[in-house]
């Protein structure tokens, strides 16, 4: 069996991997340069990031997270970290090590926030008081955390490292139940409001495969394991489900989302803007509400007056998760 | 070759040589969500496996939304 081996498209070097959507091979510097040039592409597209902004980027330890926080340091910006302490047992310690490790060798800021520290409480726990899924909880309670964050530090923007992967599976997601509320707050930037900051997710352009790949070939160490209470999630399926497609019919994805982007989120903007419009301030903590209380304030309530619960309990599939 | 599974993680071993696309086929594995490694660096879907090599299967796809 002869190794002929896969060339690179554009030097024809070594490939060191192959990209099916692109129908190419690429070498590690081909490759880097490709990934740059689809987030350079997503920035400039939706008008992301200017080089004043104060950035800040939510870090969790995983391979999305540090690689955006590296590409956007390498393209010439300045970002700090914000890492959070979900409190989802050996997992949230590990991926705390690998968010602390990427930043100390850089000599990043990284600012950490522990949930069971400052809120009295952590995910499996509140996903047992509040009755909800872990995954519901977890994002609730992250996104809440980021955005106070990001308008405590004064940062002008907060950075996620969604990609492409992530954003075709939520839509899939809200496609097959036609919510049409989320639908129209799925972009890739979302403007800052009153109690809410300018968000971005630079990595839209991107696959997973990509992102960890990125991080294989810049030799950036993150979290590989699954956390083990999203494992078998709804999001893990419709990702499945549309990397099945990918396999039969690549950049299936990319034509999914992006020309979402393109075609449907326009006409959907008016209905964002109602949706907006509508919402209250929380009597507590002054965020954006749909009612007297937040989503968030109501949960650290309820899931701070639980006795701790531990993942074990909570982990999906096991006897005892409700 | 010796190769490497996560979550959860966990060693196996296939006899012969192989090429990146055949193996993952073979373990019912999708190249868009598995990277394979070897020393440290990335094989493309028609890299030869040795009989002797070591490899990772690394999956990306990850639960959070």
């Amino acid at each position: 069996m002869p190794d002929v081996g896969s060339k690179c498209r554009v030097c024809k070097q070594p490939a060191i991997i192959d990209l099916p959507r692109h129908n190419a091979n690429f070498c590690a510097e081909h490759f880097l340069e490709l990934c740059r040039r689809q987030v350079v592409k997503a920035i400039d597209q939706f008008d992301m990031l200017t080089k004043d902004d104060r950035i800040l980027v939510a870090v969790s330890g995983g391979k999305d997270s540090l690689a955006v926080w590296d590409m956007l340091l390498e393209l010439g910006y300045h970002a700090d970290g914000l890492y959070i302490g979900l409190g989802i047992g050996d997992y949230s310690d590990i991926s705390g090590d690998y968010a602390r490790a990427f930043a100390a060798a850089r000599g990043l800021k990284l600012i950490e926030i522990k949930l069971r520290d400052e809120y009295g409480y952590d995910i499996p726990t509140a996903a047992r008081a509040t009755r909800r899924v872990p995954c519901s909880a977890c994002g609730l309670s992250k996104r809440h955390l980021f955005d106070k964050a990001a308008l405590d530090g004064g940062y002008t923007v907060l950075v996620t490292g969604h990609n492409l992967d992530d954003e075709a599976a939520v839509l899939l997601g809200n496609t097959l139940r036609w919510e049409i509320g989320y639908l129209a707050r799925q972009l890739p930037v979302l403007p800052a409001r009153d109690g809410l900051p300018k968000k971005v997710k630079p990595l839209v352009r991107l696959t997973e495969r990509e992102t960890a790949a990125w991080c294989v070939v810049r030799g950036i160490d993150y979290l590989v394991d699954e956390c083990p209470m999203a494992a078998g999630n709804r999001h893990l399926g419709h990702k499945e489900t549309l990397n099945a497609i990918e396999a039969q019919s690549p950049g299936s994805k990319a034509a999914f989302y992006l020309n979402f982007l393109e075609r449907m989120a326009p006409l959907l903007a008016a209905h964002a803007e109602q949706e907006r419009d509508a919402l209250q301030t929380c009597n507590q903590c002054g965020a954006p509400s749909g009612g007297e209380l937040c989503a968030f304030c109501r949960l650290v309530v309820t899931s701070s007056q639980h006795e701790p619960v531990p993942v074990e309990l909570i982990m999906r599939g096991g006897r005892n998760r409700r | 070759m010796r190769v490497l599974l996560r979550n959860p993680s966990r060693e196996i071993e296939i006899a012969g040589r192989r090429r990146v696309h055949a193996l993952l086929t073979e373990l019912g594995l999708n190249r868009e969500s598995h990277l394979i490694i070897r020393n440290g660096t990335l094989v493309p879907g028609d890299g030869l496996l040795e009989a002797d090599d070591v490899i990772e299967i690394r999956p990306v796809i990850s639960g959070g939304s």
